[in-house]
């Protein structure tokens, strides 16, 4: 283990990198090392496997001072519960199934205002099964009420997840934050990633920047585990549901601010005044990429919109830009097209919004069918 | 972004198809070149198909996952076409044209005759090296069937140079920084125990890439 001083975190943002030719499971490593985090607990699923098995060679190392395998993602992702209720700084991954099997927690997570960070590396789930990308889990975890950012590359997964740890534990904020990166695409490619010095970590958690009492048996508001609200039927239960609801939801709100600052806009933008727009987030950006580089040589006027928070949604900046095009296309990995929903959602003039292309079930998007599209709405 | 090299390796789990990929992908951005590098695979398990994927380019290159259209196909084991042990069937499907395939086979393989037409037709080239048999000879042990098929692609192309592909080796093998998956992990320790020293390792696997460029074997189509 290398000696290691807290530095601030801008200090730690903003250090002198050295870019290694390295996985996403590894840069999620090397950010779990810098990050003085003080507990992991782990559970395996393709395609997450890899990366809670190197953070428990964070523990072995010295780095983490308690790690364990649960007996399932659910119990995982109660035992984080516990962890962050108890003020620690804690870490966990899943994907796929093992989000879906875990789901109960994630609201749970929101509504106790835990600042947890856990990274989820989305595949299919099992209908029919595979191991492969897919962003469906993404569409079920909208409305639980944590923070959501999507990484497109290993760089964005590092960078996003040392941020996500002083976002999530902003007083006003201070709810979980999930880091989500597409299985495979990201997580088993290998890719030049910028990583700050090893001597440097993050300052530790504050258990006292909680914008809540510690919650146990004997302090309010709590008082979940005796005379809980939802054991009530009166107008006091109902108050205190609203109220606290949308108390976690104008956190999410308070959240933007403080993502501005650590990690740029809500959105990335490259030729936004363009005709065609593609708009989309994860590696469907980096696929549009490459389309638009494409579709530019062959002098189609395309511009590209990168979505790096899905929640909270950058609603505002998003409605501009759909009433600046003409056209806008949102590729997704997906069945259900979610991300286009939430476009249309917000924006004035849906007609002009191409719900795909589309891929599930773990197939590659290659340019070539973002290019299709972008023929076709040009003729 | 025509300056971009897709290739795509197929073989059977075991075989190191994917560390192929990470040798080559590495030595790559040794060069200072732009790489990726993805595997692909069901189960993890031995004999099972395993595809990998690099990507290389002068310039940066942002598209991810499977390769559809591969300018070079390296196949690791006849199973792979005779047994359709693939992701993708036929085993030359997206092939760009003047594209180059490098097969491990001791001996051609009973191609079907439409398969070589669309080969010809794509004024593709298609190359035997005996890999397996070369590790065996000259590594010792067919687990150098990767770095003799790695040999065998520098005997046809020149995508990146003998002494980059020997300095990757030899950080893939020579310490302890590189995490691979369980396996993975079980099979490099078998290999460190056959070579016992790892720097007799990097060497012998070396000259399995050294000599391997030399078996390369080209079949008119």
């Amino acid at each position: 283990m290398i000696e290691q001083r807290a530095v601030e975190p801008a200090q730690l943002f903003e250090a002198k990198k050295e870019s290694q030719f390295i996985t996403g499971s590894e840069a999620i490593r090397e950010a779990i090392r810098r990050a003085n985090v003080e507990m992991a607990i782990s559970y395996p699923i393709t395609p997450q496997s890899e990366s809670m098995h190197l953070v428990g060679d964070l523990f072995a190392e010295g780095y983490i001072k308690e790690y364990f395998r649960g007996e399932n993602e659910f119990a995982v992702m109660s035992s984080v519960a516990g962890a962050a209720m108890a003020g620690v700084r804690v870490f966990t991954a899943t994907g796929g199934p093992g989000t879906l099997r875990a789901f109960e927690a994630f609201p749970t997570w929101a509504g106790a205002r835990l600042p947890i960070v856990c990274a989820f590396m989305t595949r299919g789930v099992n209908s029919p099964l595979t191991i492969q990308p897919d962003t469906i889990e993404m569409a079920y975890m909208l409305d639980t009420g944590i923070i959501m950012l999507h990484a497109e590359t290993a760089q964005d997964l590092y960078d996003m997840i040392l941020r996500a740890f002083i976002i999530a534990e902003q007083t006003e904020v201070h709810i979980p934050v999930g880091v989500f990166t597409d299985g495979f695409f990201v997580t088993h490619t290998r890719d030049k990633v910028k990583i700050a010095p090893a001597d440097m970590k993050l300052p530790p958690y504050d258990p006292y920047s909680s914008p809540v009492p510690v919650m146990d048996m004997e302090n309010v508001p709590f008082r979940q585990m005796r005379d809980p609200f939802v054991m009530k039927s009166n107008y006091v239960s109902y108050a205190a549901h609203a109220s606290w609801q949308q108390e976690v939801m104008a956190a999410a709100e308070r959240a933007r601010k403080y993502i501005k600052q650590y990690i740029g806009e809500l959105i990335e933008t490259e030729y936004p005044d363009a005709d065609i727009l593609l708009i989309g987030s994860g590696t469907a950006v980096s696929q549009s990429r490459e389309a638009m580089a494409y579709a530019r040589s062959e002098g189609f006027n395309v511009g590209l919109v990168k979505i790096k928070s899905i929640r909270p949604f950058p609603a505002q900046e998003i409605r501009e830009l759909v009433k600046r095009a003409k056209v806008v296309i949102v590729p997704e990995f997906n069945r259900v097209g979610w991300l286009a929903r939430e476009i249309k959602s917000v924006a004035e003039d849906t007609t002009k919004i191409v719900v795909g292309p589309h891929v599930f079930g773990g197939m590659t998007m290659p340019p070539g069918m973002i290019l299709d599209e972008i023929r076709r709405t040009s003729v | 972004m025509n300056k971009k090299i897709s290739i795509r390796m197929s073989g059977l789990g075991g075989q190191g198809v994917v560390t192929a990929a990470h040798i080559l992908g590495s030595a790559a951005t040794k060069e200072g070149k732009d790489s990726t590098v993805n595997p692909f695979f069901g189960a993890e398990k031995r004999l099972a198909p395993a595809e990998s994927y690099v990507r290389i380019s002068d310039e940066t290159i942002h598209e991810r996952g499977e390769i559809l259209y591969p300018d070079i196909i390296m196949i690791f084991h006849p199973h792979v076409i005779t047994l359709g042990k693939c992701y993708t069937m036929p085993f030359f499907d997206g092939l760009q044209k003047e594209g180059i395939i490098i097969i491990n086979s001791d001996e051609p393989l009973t191609l079907q005759k439409d398969d070589l037409a669309k080969l010809a037709g794509l004024n593709a080239r298609l190359f035997y090296i005996p890999a397996t048999q070369l590790a065996i000879d000259i590594g010792g042990t067919d687990l150098s069937t990767n770095v003799s098929m790695l040999g065998g692609l520098l005997g046809v192309t020149n995508i990146v140079s003998l002494e980059s592909l020997k300095e990757s080796l030899a950080e893939r093998f020579g310490g302890g920084q590189f995490v691979a998956s369980g396996t993975t992990a079980a099979l490099d320790d078998a290999l460190k125990g056959k070579y016992t020293k790892v720097a007799q390792l990097i060497e012998k696997n070396m000259e399995v890439a050294a000599q391997s460029r030399k078996f390369v074997t080209e079949y008119k189509l």
